[in-house]
């Protein structure tokens, strides 16, 4: 697969090399004849088509201004960025727009390669645009990337399991101590994301924020931010860490458990809590389509906001998505603003969440009948999303993370006196360069 | 790349240093130089310049992307990296895989070498055959091994009768495979140096060896071998260089998880993946430095000609 794949990819860079080469030779062949100019968009794979009808629509839709065209980035999120980071570091003219990692905006509106939004730009651009997005797509006061996909992690629960623990994990109040308790006591498992990667990162975060602090802030002064992730807050995270890690409601693999493993956990027998995207909902439906489990599951499974870390303070659930940056090396930036404003439009949205299941930032989507068929949740996931604790809005948000997770894990080692306090130490060393990571 | 060219005092001991040079002998001096200018002046565009902009980068705290953040730190981003545990324990990883597979290769490439040398029946095929690995694109062949060895398509469990045993999720496990790919794909690339050494034992000294009655050993270490030193310290100065600087298979395998992080490894990340200019050039300038070493430890130490495989030795 991979190598027809890249012989592919070779003979379409070789016509592409060879159409540059005729190109050169006659004025202005190529997509940008008779008015219609070709804007390159680099998004995340999507294979249900979902992206590409709508940017085909939106093409078509300008009356002739601009069409679209897709470039597909790598599948991780790592490789994505570093492909990104290649070409807008060697001021790749090619891609007017791309698909960006909310964590990961920072750093190229730091590094000067994405354009900055005007004020009038972003008064027309967001006014259908949940909350919290809007923070990922900051930078130093200026708007650098438009919200455009938005996950959020939800409480997935069984109702049969919180029925006999006696709790009701939909009470404003409901907190993470009481979920694991629940668990112990009914000798079912939480199902978190405890492998040493990004989802990890998610969970750690998650918990700081809603405990009302943040792993680093300032952040505008660069290196010279203050990581705050040692403090009264981040060692109650810890604690419960440590306290889920160290108890029978820990998943045997929580250690190497990524989504897909906690998933699995939740729709077997010993599954009780489960905090995930809501791609799980889907993937369950999914799997009793198939008749690889029992459809009694999916009616013993209910959602909620994600648990709070203190009963008085609401929680900040994860955000994940993608935001939409324009680059500043693009020839086009105007007409690509406007093909922006397309693409966030409530039906071009609309054909995405249901085509390939990925929850959007535009908040009016949420009302749409269709929508709600499909995600009876619908107002949980948009009122989660706009009330979300973002990842740290860095442009070292790649070393704050690996720094963490390196320090924070396994779980079950977490030690809330001196966890946080390592993980603080590493990552102003990192900051400064005074360390590898 | 390869250093070719006579040791200056060897060439200049070899001629007479007070006879005068010609008319035609200056010419033809000048002529060269001329000639080899153009790869000259592309050599230092494309080799030395970036090298010394690695170096210049090294003595600054430099993300790419935080340009305002730059800072002149002189030595201090190598003193940082020699005095981190990640570096030692990188090199500790990299020298490893690089004694364990030049050592198994050079046992296994001086048999096919053997092989080869001796086989009278289908000497193509078998030659042929036993070249194929090297002809495999490295990352194809790092591909083709974690698929092997993968828990969800390898067959490998189910042959050894492992059940579900992650080979990487541990660091040995990891650095078997690691170095079994490694040995597998590079073991013909020593045959092959170690064949044209073979074929340059004289046969008469072998012949003379059997006469005398030598057995195979004492014909293998008392005639073959010394006779072919040159040969293989060539080969084992190639492949050393090459293992140093393994990246391919760590990439494919690991991605440098589970304790299999490599210094080339360890530099791309430092330098693409961080952007850390600055540490991830000093990094680079010490494995540069290292490779040097190394380099220069088989050429003066163990006396390695590297004439000898360009067969140019008068």
């Amino acid at each position: 697969m991979i190598g027809s794949r890249t012989a592919g990819r070779r003979r379409s860079v070789a016509a592409a090399t060879a159409a540059t080469l005729v190109c050169s030779a006659l004025v202005g062949c190529g997509g940008d004849v008779g008015g219609a100019r070709t804007l390159n968009w680099y998004i995340n794979p999507d294979n249900t088509g979902a992206t590409q009808e709508a940017a085909a629509q939106c093409g078509r839709n300008s009356g002739g201004r601009y069409t679209i065209a897709i470039s597909v980035l790598p599948a991780t999120a790592d490789g994505q960025r570093e492909q990104l980071v290649r070409r807008l570091a060697a001021g790749d003219p090619s891609i007017d727009f791309m698909n960006i990692d909310p964590p990961y905006n920072p750093e190229l509106a730091s590094a000067g390669w994405l354009h900055e939004f005007t004020e009038s730009q972003r008064a027309e651009l967001l006014t259908d645009i949940l909350e919290s997005p809007i923070k990922t797509a900051e930078w130093k006061g200026k708007l650098v990337g438009v919200p455009y996909s938005a996950n959020t992690q939800l409480l997935w629960y069984r109702k049969s399991v919180a029925q006999q623990a006696g709790v009701d994990p939909t009470s404003p109040n409901f907190t993470w101590d009481q979920m694991i308790d629940a668990a112990v006591k009914t000798n079912t498992i939480v199902s978190e994301q405890g492998k040493r990667y990004e989802g990890y990162m998610v969970w750690v975060n998650g918990l700081i924020e809603s405990a009302g602090g943040s792993i680093i802030r300032d952040n505008e002064r660069g290196r010279d931010a203050t990581v705050s992730i040692d403090s009264p807050e981040g060692r109650e995270a810890a604690r419960i860490v440590a306290k889920l890690a160290n108890s029978s409601a820990a998943d045997p693999a929580l250690s190497t458990a990524d989504e897909e493993v906690g998933r699995i956990t939740f729709q077997g027998e010993n599954g009780g809590f489960m905090l995930n995207w809501p791609y799980a909902y889907a993937s369950l439906q999914g799997n009793i389509a198939d008749g690889a489990t029992d459809p009694a599951v999916l009616q013993d499974v209910a959602w909620a906001r994600y648990p709070r870390v203190k009963a008085d303070v609401p929680s900040k659930p994860p955000i994940g998505g993608a935001n939409i940056g324009i680059s500043r090396f693009s020839t086009k930036k105007d007409l690509a603003v406007e093909a922006v404003k397309c693409l966030i439009s409530p039906p071009m949205q609309k054909i995405r969440f249901l085509g390939l299941g990925d929850p959007v930032a535009t908040g009016s989507v949420y009302d749409d009948p269709d929508v709600r068929a499909k995600y009876p949740m619908a107002d949980l996931m948009r009122e989660s999303i706009n009330d979300a604790g973002p990842r740290p809005i860095t442009p070292y948000y790649g070393d704050v993370s690996s720094a963490v997770q390196r320090t924070w894990h396994t779980p079950a080692g977490v030690n809330p006196d001196s966890t946080p306090a390592t993980a603080a130490k590493l990552i102003d060393d990192v900051l400064h360069d005074r360390r590898l990571l | 790349m390869t250093v070719t060219r006579e040791p200056p005092a060897k060439a200049a001991a070899r001629r007479s240093p007070t006879v005068e040079l010609t008319d035609r002998a200056l010419h033809e001096r000048r002529l060269g130089w001329l000639l080899s200018a153009p790869a000259f002046i592309l050599m230092l565009a494309v080799t030395a310049y970036p090298m010394a902009n690695a170096v210049y980068l090294s003595t600054f705290s430099y993300r790419l992307t935080d340009p305002a953040g730059k800072e002149f730190v002189g030595l201090g981003n190598y003193l940082v990296v020699l005095t981190d545990p990640l570096w030692w324990e990188d090199v500790g990883t990299t020298a490893l895989i690089t004694v364990v597979t030049v050592s198994l290769e050079l046992v296994i490439g001086f048999t096919f070498a053997m092989v080869m040398h001796k086989i009278i029946f289908g000497r193509r095929t078998i030659r042929t055959s036993i070249l194929v690995p090297y002809g495999i694109i490295t990352v194809v062949s790092a591909f083709a091994w974690r698929y092997a060895f993968a828990l969800d398509s390898g067959f490998v469990n189910s042959w050894l009768g492992l059940g579900d045993f992650d080979w990487f999720g541990q660091r040995w496990s990891a650095l078997i495979t690691i170095c079994a790919s490694e040995i597998w794909k590079t073991t013909p690339f020593i045959a092959l140096l170690l064949l044209a050494g073979l074929a340059q034992v004289p046969e008469s000294l072998i012949e003379a060896a059997n006469v005398d009655g030598a057995t195979f050993r004492q014909r293998l270490f008392k005639v073959i071998i010394p006779n072919m030193k040159a040969a293989i310290m060539v080969a084992l100065l190639f492949r050393t260089l090459d293992a140093w600087r393994v990246f391919d298979n760590v990439f494919v395998m690991t991605a440098g998880a589970s304790g299999t992080e490599t210094l080339s490894f360890l530099t791309y990340r430092q330098s693409i993946t961080r952007v850390a200019l600055g540490i991830g050039s000093a990094v680079s300038v010490l494995l540069f430095l290292s490779v040097l070493l190394i380099a220069f430890i088989f050429i003066k130490g163990f006396k390695t000609d590297l004439g000898q495989v360009r067969g140019d030795r008068r």
